[in-house]
């Protein structure tokens, strides 16, 4: 932030210096009060709730911090992870991405290496508030890169406290997108800076930003797709520079072999589709490379001869590495892509083919609420600052409208991705209200030294420039600002005109005059009452969204979702439910003993409760995921016997009815069926539903009303009202009156949200069956132990 | 599976018999009056409550020396083994002065090894504070507490039936002495007693019952007795207790307590129905218990409680100017077996409990024990963190305790924090006592991570303004 200083002070006279040192200092604290903003809107979740991991994912990434703090960095490559996927297991170390958990665990240990006693609980919880300070930092590095220090700082502000961001990042929801959305944003920073300065130094860092982005998030594979999309747009626009193939060719490379290195990722940065776009544009790139070289070698005529030559050769050498790829990617079932990839080219993929995917909330389209409730207002800004960056068009500008354009499609396809739409709809809108505010501001000027210089009556545009002059001695805070980014942008236009002109001569330019673009300056000009009623408006809007957002992270993101509440007159009322259950498990039962239920709560358990679960939310292993959605749609007895095969000693279900908690496993098991079905035919979809209509009441299919989880939930919930009637369907249930004959009640929380069963011993019904034999007559006991195995097997 | 578990206690109760039996026998014989046997009890009553998951003895001895013997500077108290085993505390005092001017002196008890007693008895010695003059007659008032000695039977039970204990005791004192006359009475917490032993003359009226009076029992003698009754008193027991007391004199003393608790009762056994405990709470799941009382020092402030996976949000706090009192809930209702574990963590104002010492070393006084009212703790340990700086400590306790020192790190330490560590196991709530620990400590300490951190920050603007004023570039000169 304190780079541009050196360059203008060089330029500027004494007073000049002092002024933009002031300006440094006020920039840099207006950051540094950005960062509190963004690290303290995010602290809503623990001051209304407390310091605690949010949610599913959150816990295995605290989970796996834990190990790490605990057992050193190579037990954490090696580790395979028993207590999960029983009984396969999970090799925990190589298809994590580590970033997140290396980013705590160093925090961790640095801390303690102060002897500052934070618990690693603690670090995890800050984490994503820390990232966000830092996110919101690197937007304004990225920002400034493009249209200068005021809109940086306006964007910075904006993204600080996004609600898209938020919902991903408030203290405690410690997930890779807290970190990633950083280093996604840093990365395309050192891209821009490299693109702007041709500096090799920032192409390395670069390549190192790739590397933790890398390891942070699947995502990266959006970076990987939208540089070269740049590149490409760059060199079909006739943009290509030495400074674009210095940001590009070491990203590539260095990246690649970076991202190589990441064990989830490994030989997948070569071998799948997600990655081969940008070695198409490598290729390219040098292809374009070449051409230039040999231009500025050969006469035209000559050149042209050449150019035919070469292109037909890169042409025959294109097509030959195309053809070889496409033959590759061809022979893999997937097209060499992954599922989510895939449903991210074709939205309906996932519903059709991957049932587990499609199951999960945050992969399904957003609606259009959703876009007002995470970006708001900057959903009409962003036109105006698309429209800002076509005014100049440079390297930079023209990849943030192509970084805006592809992640508004992505969001699109999932309200997961919305988070990377994000950072590009502050940017822009950043860009557009700071320009906005450079027009109105400049305008006020103008007219308000034209009303108190009556005299002077001077054309428009000379005033312009007298008025700058003006704002910058008398020097208030935003027209400091505002001075800055005129002049900043004002650089950029200077290195890049040039470039336009002469494409491989571009470090001479710093001494040059600046040419100033006059009839932008004219144009620019309105009239007081509209400019102060603009300025007005726009404060106004700025409002709102300042309010959405902080209702947004107070209201909407900031439950920790494993405690609800409810206010009720006689105050608040909390749900500690699954806590109760996850404590009772690990203190109550034995270490080794395999907890089943459906996969949301795998994570959580293993964290929480310690125990060994049959699946959890890394949803690898669909036809494990598939035998436990088969075992809940089956009757009491089949259940059983594939719950004994897996070992299972506990089962464990979700159940809102008793208090209307709507995201229970009755309203889940659909999905169950659906996924169970698509490996095990014999349980069909239709055979759960009374005329396409899902149901649990006296309507409700036999099927439905005898399969296990039907009963494991509303087991003896009849005798709560004496009617059964569920708070979340809304109706009373079908089957009220019913005994367990496999299954033993062996907990059940406060509110009945959780229900854990114990499978019950075989011998208890082999001895029923002992007893009729032995009253039949006195067999021999070696006769009943051979039966005692047969019904099971 | 019934008759074996049935079988089971019946022999070990055959068993104790056989062997009190013989221990009878032995004390029969002329040899084995001990030390002095000039001592003798003329009279004796022994209360025992039962009320509790605690079993407290209070015992009245009336004490004569002979005339023909020496003066006795002591009078000795048996105990079996298994008593000694569970015994937590033993106090004595001697009711001096005549009716109207009567105090009562606490006296010092300690294990005695002395004179060996019969089968492994333990003696204790209860030391005079005068010594009993020949033919003189004192009073002793003892109590003693003895944990885990109500045995669960059956020892599973399920959700709906109530809980019943075996207690295991003589009906006639053990003592080293001749005891002339002597009576002893077990309460109970209700009338429901399954059986008790009878041991001529026996009554019972209601939920006590009285054995004696017996006369002229020889030294050492032992009837085992057994009684059977429902008590469905919580019976929390604290596995393990850490308690962390920070010291700072930035004024807060902060403690951290990590409790280990387990219902010590009889098992749960099968289903635990919630619909059963939530609707029928007087029948069902009688010996559960949900809430816990910790009475903590007035003047607390911050008080948290949490597990491992989070806060728990069930207490509540009331204080008033003599003591502030937790009320909490652990996650879950605790039945016969279960366990679970919390944190309870509160700050409490430095002037309550430090305070200098006459020969300028400060001290802090602290209060021993576990804050939970009717528990025991099987494993106590106090963690005192003096700050850091604070030389040769010393905790004065006043009861026999195990005793180490530790360095602890907290809050950019540097050299560390001396740690008083105090071990003990066994401990009820009359272990609840003040004990102090003694320290040096040089104020100026206190100032040494205030400047440290002055100091990291200078650097740090140091290195900021040294490096924005260096030009470490290599190509500027040429620029230039």
């Amino acid at each position: 932030m304190a780079e541009p200083e050196p360059t203008t002070a060089a330029a500027a006279p004494a007073p000049g210096r002092l002024r933009n040192a002031f300006g440094g200092v006020l920039c840099a604290f207006t950051l540094l009060l950005i960062g509190v903003l963004a690290f303290s809107i995010r602290l809503f979740s623990v001051i209304k709730y407390e310091s605690v991991i949010h949610e599913f994912d959150p816990y295995f990434n605290f989970r796996v911090t834990q190990f790490l703090s605990k057992n050193g960095i190579y037990e954490f490559w090696n580790w395979f992870d028993d207590r999960t996927w029983y009984p396969l297991g999970r090799v925990i170390g190589g298809t994590v991405y580590p970033g997140l958990t290396l980013t705590a665990g160093s925090i961790w240990w640095l801390v303690n290496a102060l002897n500052i006693p934070l618990s690693v609980e603690t670090v995890c919880v800050f984490t994503a508030p820390i990232f966000s300070a830092n996110a919101s930092w690197a937007t304004y590095l990225l920002t400034k890169e493009a249209k200068g220090t005021g809109a940086g700082l306006m964007a910075a502000a904006i993204l600080a406290m996004v609600p898209s961001y938020i919902s991903r990042s408030v203290a405690g929801s410690y997930d890779n997108e807290a970190v990633a959305i950083f280093a996604l944003v840093f990365t395309f920073y050192l891209y821009l800076k490299t693109l702007n300065t041709g500096s090799l130094f920032y192409a390395t860092l670069n390549a190192l930003s790739y590397f933790y982005m890398v390891c942070s998030w699947g995502g990266y594979t959006f970076i990987i797709n939208l540089i070269p999309m740049h590149v490409l747009l760059c060199i079909v626009t006739g943009r290509y520079s030495s400074r674009l193939y210095i940001a590009y060719a070491p990203l590539v490379i260095l990246g690649t072999l970076l991202a190589a290195l990441v064990p989830v990722v490994g030989f997948n940065a070569v071998l799948t589709s997600e990655h081969f776009a940008s070695f198409l544009v490598f290729i390219i790139l040098h292809v374009v490379a070449f051409v230039y070289y040999i231009k500025g070698l050969l006469t035209p005529r000559l050149f042209k001869v050449a150019m035919t030559l070469v292109i037909t050769v890169g042409l025959a050498v294109c097509f030959a590495v195309v053809a070889v790829l496409v033959a590759l990617v061809a022979s893999s079932p997937t097209k060499g892509w992954s599922g989510r990839s895939l449903s991210l080219l074709d939205p309906t993929y996932a519903s059709k083919y991957i049932p587990i995917i499609a199951s999960v909330s945050e992969h399904q389209p957003p609606t259009w609420p959703s876009y007002f409730m995470d970006i708001n207002v900057l959903a009409f800004l962003v036109p105006a600052g698309i429209i800002s960056c076509f005014l100049p068009l440079s390297d930079a500008s023209s990849f943030m409208v192509l970084y805006l354009v592809t992640a508004v499609y992505f969001s699109g396809v999932m309200v997961r991705l919305m988070l990377v739409l994000a950072p590009a709809a502050c940017i822009l809108s950043g860009i557009a209200l700071s320009s906005a505010f450079d027009v109105l501001t400049r305008s006020m000027k103008f007219q308000l030294s034209k009303v108190f210089n009556d005299g002077s009556a001077v054309s428009g545009d000379s005033i312009a420039e007298g008025s700058t002059a003006s704002n910058d001695t008398k020097g208030s805070s935003t027209s400091t600002v505002n001075t800055n980014s005129a002049k900043i942008e004002n650089r950029t236009e200077k290195s890049e005109k040039p470039s336009k002109k002469n494409r491989k001569k571009d470090r001479e330019v710093t001494g040059s005059v600046p040419v100033k673009p006059k009839k932008e300056k004219r144009l620019s000009v309105l009239p007081l009452e509209a400019s102060v009623v603009g300025t007005l408006l726009l404060i106004v809007l700025g409002g709102f969204y300042v309010v959405h957002c902080v209702w947004a992270a107070a209201e909407a993101y900031s439950a920790p979702s494993i405690v609800l509440t409810s206010r009720s007159r006689e105050g608040l009322h909390v749900f500690d439910d699954f806590r109760e259950a996850y404590a009772w498990l690990s203190h109550n039962t034995d270490v080794d003993d395999k907890v089943a239920s459906w996969w949301d709560y795998g994570y959580q358990t293993t964290a929480m409760a310690n125990r060994t679960v049959i699946v959890d939310n890394n949803t690898w292993n669909n036809t494990h995921i598939a035998t436990v959605g088969t075992a809940m749609s089956s009757p009491e007895k089949a259940a059983w016997e594939i719950f004994d095969s897996l070992d299972v000693k506990y089962v464990l279900v979700v159940f809102g009815g008793l208090v209307g908690y709507p995201s229970d496993d009755i309203n889940k098991f659909l999905w169950m069926v659906r996924i169970g079905g698509g490996e095990f035919p014999h349980i069909k979809e239709p055979d759960y539903l009374r005329d396409g209509q899902y149901r649990v009441d006296s309507q409700a299919t036999p099927t439905m009303l005898n399969c296990l989880m039907y009963k494991l939930c509303y087991y003896r919930f009849v005798e709560t009202d004496g009617k059964g009637f569920d708070r979340v369907r809304g109706y009373e249930i079908g089957k009220k009156h019913f005994k367990l004959t496999h299954f033993e009640e062996v907990f059940t929380t406060h509110h009945w949200m959780v229900r854990i069963y114990k499978l019950k011993p075989q011998k208890n019904r082999i001895r029923g069956k002992l007893k009729k034999l032995k009253s039949s007559s006195k067999t021999s006991s070696t006769l009943a132990a051979g039966r005692k195995k047969n019904p099971w097997q | 599976m019934a008759p074996s578990l049935h079988s089971l206690p019946t022999t070990v109760f055959l068993l104790i018999l056989a062997v009190a039996v013989a221990s009878a026998a032995a004390a029969a014989s002329p040899s084995s009056p001990p030390g002095e046997d000039g001592i003798r009890v003329v009279a004796a009553e022994k209360r025992i409550d039962l009320t509790g998951p605690i079993v407290k003895v209070f015992l009245t001895l009336k004490v004569q020396n002979a005339a023909s013997a020496s003066e006795a500077s002591y009078v000795l108290l048996a105990f079996t083994p298994t008593e000694v085993q569970h015994l937590a505390i033993v106090k004595a005092t001697r009711a001096e002065g005549k009716r109207k001017k009567k105090t009562y002196v606490p006296l010092p008890v300690e294990p005695s090894h002395l004179a060996d007693a019969p089968n492994g008895a333990s003696l204790y010695a209860i030391l005079l504070s005068t010594p009993l003059k020949p033919a003189e007659t004192t009073t002793l008032e003892l109590f003693y507490v003895l944990t885990h000695s109500l045995e669960p039977f059956p020892a599973e039970i399920t959700q709906s039936e109530s809980q019943l204990v075996y207690y295991r005791d003589s009906a006639v004192i053990l003592s080293p002495y001749h005891v002339l006359e002597q009576a002893t009475y077990i309460k109970m917490p209700s009338n429901r007693v399954e059986s008790f032993t009878r041991v001529d003359p026996t009554s019972r009226s209601g939920p006590e019952v009285k054995y004696g009076t017996y006369s002229n029992q020889l030294p050492n003698s032992y009837l085992p007795i057994l009684v059977h009754f429902e008590n469905n008193h919580p019976f929390a027991v604290v596995e393990e207790l850490v308690r962390k007391v920070e010291i700072s004199h930035w004024g807060n003393v902060q403690i951290t307590e990590q409790y280990k608790l387990r219902h010590g009762g009889a098992r749960h056994k099968g289903v635990f129905s919630r619909l059963e405990y939530q609707s029928r709470q007087s029948i069902s799941g009688a010996s559960s218990f949900k809430n816990l009382l910790a009475r903590l020092p007035p003047r607390v402030h911050s008080v948290y409680y949490r597990d491992e996976i989070g806060n728990i949000s069930s207490s509540h706090l009331r204080s008033d100017s003599y003591k502030s009192e937790l009320e909490f809930e652990p996650r879950y209702p605790l039945f016969g077996g279960w366990h679970c574990t919390f944190t309870i963590g509160y700050g409490m104002p430095l002037q309550d409990f430090l305070f200098q010492a006459d020969d300028g070393r400060r001290y802090a006084n602290l209060t021993f024990g576990c804050p939970l009212l009717d528990t025991v703790v099987d494993d106590l340990t106090i963690k005192v963190v003096l700050p850091e700086g604070s030389k040769s400590p010393e905790a004065v306790v006043p009861f026999l305790t195990e005793q180490h020192l530790e360095t602890s790190y907290s809050y950019l330490d540097v050299v560390g924090r001396t740690t008083v560590v105090i071990k003990k196991k066994n401990v009820v709530g009359e272990h609840n006592v003040p004990f102090q620990v003694y320290y040096e400590f040089n104020p100026m300490f206190m100032l040494a991570e205030p400047l440290m951190l002055i100091s990291a920050l200078l650097f740090l603007f140091v290195t900021c303004i040294a490096y924005l004023h260096m030009d470490l570039s290599i190509g500027k000169s040429q620029a230039s």
